[in-house]
């Protein structure tokens, strides 16, 4: 089985509320001090499904490609660490200021152009904008049955089967090959590259594409062609002060909450 | 042609309750963007959910009623939601942040040439754009945004807007759609329900929830049994969920259900971003955790500094004594 995962690099999502920051005339996440960005979570599961299907497989490859500006490189280089063979990163100016469609569609040609895989797997979203949406647009514009937010993946034969997290449970689904996937945190940790694996993979090319790479204009991709657009970035503020309820022993600060819920009517 | 469509969604007791919010979110915007509002509801035996729709804020409802479309499948629900767009053909599409709508939402807006904007929080008007605040980085940031395209897709995170008081004396106009045969790559073969013990935790006046500082699954036990002096349900942060110590299902977060109780009692939760974006809404929080630098501190009421093991015991006996 031949996989292809799309990764993205982020400002580490376990930044302390206190480090982050926005620069809000900019519209833009400040980058915190001393630390460093990592591969969006649920993309590194994303790498995790791909390797065990390939695993499960017993042959094929395992090919990450991801859109952004230098950083993005780490979020390959880390991907290739895990396990996987070959990495693209789509890099150009013109993609600068895009939205998730530019982005998917960007994404889609990189994927024809390589040549579409038996399994495509996306993580459910990137942990910074949180839109998760690039998947089933790239699903949509190459045509691909998908399934979204999952827990768990498995070869079975020459189809694939999914458990998809829902409000009330699990769905079990069944795909075609070829497909598009979107992995949950349910999913289960994802392997953590040792030091030799992270040494091979500092050494592994990684392919570098343009838009006139991929048959794309200028116009199509980035700010010129995004459908979204943000007029606004901040932080959102607490307006709520504390009241810590204080007491010699564990009897007393629960009996002082009752108390406290009570004069507040909240009982 | 209406301004605004609706896919709204139905469960036993008729439209959702994020159906009825969507609908309300629709009258109070259309009043601005001139046009009516539209429901849409696809399914299997809607026509009783379809009646309450003209009460609830819709001048119209389609209704794409089929034994095929009993459950939520990406390949059915798309060509039938895509039909109906084009033959309402709204200015504005708003669906729920539900499992339907985060898989929906992107998709069908793809396939009308447009684009999503997921999981909005505030629904602005402003020219014949609807500006949406959206929460991104965990809930760390919000974003404003407008979707430059036509139809604007939006998905609306369920309690972030009020329902219309219901007005029987309203009546929807109903449109029957024809439902073809649907084509179904992706099938849905089963469905493992999540043990629906106690209370929903999306219904609840009160939730009880345990994070990754309980140290271990064993004390969702004690958990559960404060929740049942409360009558509360129990939640769980998503580190505690990954870590398997509580079901999915029971996950309080960005991820996972959004909860907006009277009471949301968090305990051991450190108030991680993307935690408080799924309680943040709650009325009032109550933290116990035995770090004070702990963030939920800072969006509480009310605080216990202490080691939740002691505090617990004591805690459920004074409620108890006080409900009594």
């Amino acid at each position: 089985m031949d996989v292809i995962v799309c990764v993205k690099q982020i400002p580490d999502p376990e930044t302390p509320a206190a480090a982050f920051k926005v620069d809000e005339a900019a519209m833009q996440v400040l980058p915190a001090q001393g630390i460093s960005p990592v591969i969006s979570p649920f993309d590194a599961q994303a790498v995790e499904a791909a390797l065990r299907i390939k695993d499960a497989s017993g042959d094929g490859t395992v090919n990450i490609i991801s859109l952004g500006p230098d950083s993005a490189r780490d979020a390959i280089k880390h991907s290739l660490a895990m396990g996987a063979d070959e990495g693209y990163h789509l890099k150009d100016d013109a993609f600068d200021g895009g939205d998730a469609w530019t982005i998917a569609l960007a994404l889609s040609k990189a994927i024809q152009h390589l040549g579409v895989p038996d399994v495509l797997i996306f993580g459910r979203q990137a942990a910074d904008w949180d839109q998760g949406t690039v998947g089933s647009i790239v699903a949509e514009l190459l045509d691909l049955p998908s399934a979204t937010v999952l827990r768990a993946v498995e070869l079975s034969g020459d189809s694939i089967t999914v458990s998809r997290v829902v409000a009330d449970g699990f769905e079990n689904i069944e795909l075609p090959t070829p497909c598009v996937l979107t992995i949950s945190n349910e999913f289960g940790d994802p392997r953590y590259p040792q030091l030799r694996q992270i040494m091979q993979a500092a050494r592994k090319q990684v392919t570098e594409l343009t838009a006139a790479d991929l048959g794309l204009e200028a116009s199509e991709v980035g700010a010129a062609g995004a459908r979204i657009q943000m007029h606004a970035l901040f932080q959102p503020t607490s307006d709520v002060e504390v009241e810590i309820i204080e007491g010699d022993s564990p009897e007393e600060k629960a009996a002082g909450l009752v108390n406290a819920l009570r004069e507040a009517k909240i009982l | 042609m209406a301004s605004i469509l609706v896919f709204g969604e139905t469960d036993d007791a008729g439209l959702t309750a994020p159906t009825l919010e969507m609908l309300g979110a629709a009258a109070r915007l259309s009043s601005d963007l001139g046009g009516g509002v539209a429901l849409a509801l696809i399914g299997s035996n809607i026509a009783d959910a379809a009646s309450a729709a003209g009460p609830a804020g819709a001048d119209t409802v389609y209704t794409a009623d089929s034994d095929s479309l009993a459950s939520y499948q990406t390949d059915s629900y798309l060509p039938v939601a895509q039909g109906i767009v084009e033959q309402d053909s709204p200015s504005v599409v708003l669906l729920s942040q539900s499992s339907m709508g985060r898989d929906l939402a992107p998709r069908l807006a793809t396939r009308l040439g447009t684009a999503a904007i997921m999981d909005s929080l505030g629904l602005e008007v402003d020219g014949d754009r609807v500006k949406a605040t959206r929460s991104c980085y965990g809930g760390n940031a919000r974003q404003v945004v407008t979707v430059q395209t036509d139809p604007q897709v939006i998905t609306v995170r369920p309690k972030s807007q009020d329902p219309l008081e219901a007005d029987d004396s309203r009546s929807a106009e109903g449109i029957s759609v024809d439902v073809a045969e649907p084509t179904l790559r992706a099938r849905t073969t089963g469905k493992e329900q999540a043990e629906a013990e106690g209370i929903r935790l999306e219904d609840a006046e009160i939730v009880v929830s345990g994070g990754r500082g309980l140290g271990g699954p064993e004390a969702f036990a004690d958990l559960e049994s404060l929740a049942g002096v409360l009558t509360a349900a129990v939640g769980s942060s998503r580190a505690a969920c990954d870590l398997g110590w509580y079901p999915p299902s029971q996950q309080v977060g960005l991820t996972g259900t959004v909860v907006s109780p009277t009471l949301y009692v968090a305990i051991a939760i450190s108030g991680a971003s993307q935690h408080m974006a799924g309680c943040g809404g709650s009325k009032n929080i109550v933290a116990i955790n035995k770090d004070p630098d702990a963030p939920i501190f800072s969006f509480s009421r009310f605080g216990i500094v202490d080691d939740y093991k002691k505090v617990l015991p004591a805690l459920e006996a004074a409620f108890a004594e006080a409900l009594d």
